[in-house]
């Protein structure tokens, strides 16, 4: 067996003021080189905790407690800062949820794709404007000559998050985190934004930790899935057989409230109350996430 | 599938609306307009739900807002209840408001932060009920918390100390207790997790059946309003470009429009191929 390009094992995460609140009570996950592993869960599961746990950029507010975040073999969390920071950029990089926030809006979107490429790769010049040109074009940003020189406002919300995810892949990462990164795009954006995210990481043959909300995109585009509660992992495994046939009561019931468009009376069954009060008596227990 | 479907509320026949353009730069002088509603038609009758769907910008929420004569439109004819609304000034449309309520989808910013719930609601009472008595007042919003589902408590605490789907409840409380005709919900479930929808949409159909409302639910979300509506209106670009049953609809979608928003949305279980192809250039240009 290889190495993992990242294996979490118990990974723990609490608020730091008093009464210590825990957001992450010991979440495991292994993902090989060129998988996409999807972290779905409610709001308040820990998905975009665990996402920025790896990438190290927690709100002061919350702080990992245990467990360990191994990177190709090595630990993150135990890392010098300044190894750790060498590793950001250019081996682990972040596709954010909201794009506007994300690009500086006073500075031309070309200049901020090449900052990666200029920090951690040294590039200059005629050859940096050239791969920030091929990397748009990869992307399929029509005319990308015309948009380096544009700011953030002047693109549309499905440009814009392109932009990204060429800054995020410009840098040929091992790994990418993308934290909802399509949530609020029109659905026919969100599939041209998803297949993109596919086309690029297979060709990269990057690793993609994907955190999303919506089953669907979980289907459609994650071979792994980890379903969280509450900072706890109640299933895990191979997403197709996970969504047929899933083990855990709560993994069925947040399937059934999910409505379809191409099946009637589909969904609009909130998860039970038993099933919730079931498994924050497991947490209270103590024990391992026991599933069935 | 419903009961026979009763008389009409809301009307509107080759509705326009034009606008101010916000993005047009003007130093001295009128704004340019834009037309935000090409000829729309739309009846809603009582005890029907209507979805009304679209991609951002096609014009759902301005419809929406046009239905309710919050914006006044520039053409067509608009009937609420059998009577002509299209161009009633604010002193003769004010008793009418109680009849036509809205819940919108951020109840967080359309709740008064600063105000317990129960004064928000008996605001809202008032339109109705004119002047009644503290106890009167009082128990007229137990019986509403007890319709939604709020656990009286809450009523005195304030929207920020509530969850989403409380605050939701809440806003859907406001909607009713006027006793309204013809409800507007706009987004209402966009920003909550699946078990919190589903809960405020059982919630917000049983009302619907319950009150006989005449309800336009506006949303982006195709499944959600298959499984919700009775009736569905495709937008975009400021037209209907299909509508029809909600069977009809999903089961044999008439136009490419309707089946691409169809194809675009993902379903919980695989799809093979449906991340194949070559992302599609043309749509990112904008």
């Amino acid at each position: 067996m290889s190495v993992p390009l990242l294996e979490i094992r118990g990974l723990e995460a609490a608020l730091v003021r008093p009464p210590h609140a825990p957001l992450l009570r010991g979440v495991d996950l292994t993902l090989d080189p060129g998988q996409v592993h999807g972290l779905v869960g409610e709001s308040g599961a820990g998905k975009s905790t665990v996402g920025k746990a790896i990438l190290g950029i927690l709100p002061k507010a919350i702080a990992v407690t245990g467990g360990t975040i191994r990177f190709a073999g090595e630990d993150l969390l135990k890392m010098r800062p300044s190894r750790f920071f060498s590793l950001l950029g250019r081996d682990i990089a972040l596709i954010p949820q909201d794009p506007m926030s994300a690009l500086n809006p006073a500075r031309r979107v070309g200049a901020q794709i090449a900052d990666g490429l200029r920090l951690r790769r040294g590039m200059r010049g005629a050859k940096l404007r050239e791969k920030v040109l091929s990397l748009l074009t990869e992307v399929q940003i029509a005319d990308p000559e015309a948009v380096i020189a544009r700011y953030p406002h002047e693109l549309s919300g499905g440009m814009r998050q392109r932009v990204l995810i060429a800054a995020a892949f410009a840098v040929d990462p091992k790994l990418v985190i993308a934290d909802e990164p399509t949530t609020a795009l029109d659905v026919t954006v969100q599939k041209e934004v998803l297949r993109l995210i596919r086309r690029m990481q297979a060709r990269h043959g990057t690793g993609v930790v994907f955190v999303t909300h919506d089953l669907g995109v979980v289907a459609q585009l994650c071979d792994q899935v980890t379903v969280l509660f509450e900072g706890r992992v109640v299933e895990q495994g191979a997403t197709a057989a996970v969504l047929a046939q899933p083990a855990h009561a709560y993994t069925r019931a947040l399937i059934e409230a999910s409505p379809r468009h191409d099946r009637p009376d589909s969904g609009m069954r909130p998860i039970p109350e038993h099933i919730i009060t079931a498994l924050k008596a497991e947490r209270v227990h103590g024990g391992e996430a026991a599933d069935g | 599938m419903a009961e026979a479907p009763g008389e009409a509320i809301v009307e509107a026949k080759d509705l326009e609306l034009e606008l101010p353009d916000m993005n047009a730069r003007v130093l001295f002088g009128r704004r340019p307009r834009v037309r935000v509603l090409h000829p729309v038609s739309l009846s809603v009758r009582r005890g029907e739900i209507l979805g009304i769907v679209g991609e951002s910008g096609s014009g759902k929420t301005s419809l929406g807002r046009a239905l309710l004569r919050l914006h006044e439109p520039t053409g067509g004819k608009l009937t609420f209840e059998g009577r002509d609304i299209t161009h009633l000034d604010e002193a003769r449309l004010r008793p009418l408001r109680a009849r036509m309520q809205f819940i919108f989808q951020d109840p967080q910013s359309s709740l008064n932060p600063r105000r317990r719930v129960a004064a928000s609601l008996e605001a809202a009472l008032a339109l109705r009920a004119g002047r009644l008595d503290r106890k009167e007042r009082r128990r007229e919003l137990e019986v509403v918390a007890e319709q939604v589902g709020l656990p009286t408590p809450l009523l005195d605490r304030y929207p920020h100390e509530l969850s989403g789907g409380q605050r939701q409840r809440v806003g859907i409380a406001r909607a009713v207790i006027t006793r309204p005709h013809f409800v507007l919900a706009d987004e209402i479930v966009s920003g909550l997790d699946v078990s919190t929808q589903a809960q405020v949409l059982v919630l917000l159909k049983r009302l619907a059946g319950e009150l006989g409302l005449a309800l336009v639910f506006i949303s982006h979300d195709l499944s959600v309003i298959r499984n919700f509506c009775d009736r569905v209106c495709v937008m975009r670009a400021g037209r209907i470009v299909e509508s029809g049953t909600c069977g009809a609809l999903f089961e044999a979608p008439r136009t490419d429009y309707t089946r691409t928003l169809l194809d675009a949305i993902p379903l919980p279980s695989p799809q093979p191929g449906w991340l194949d192809g070559a992302p599609d250039t043309a749509a990112c240009r904008s």
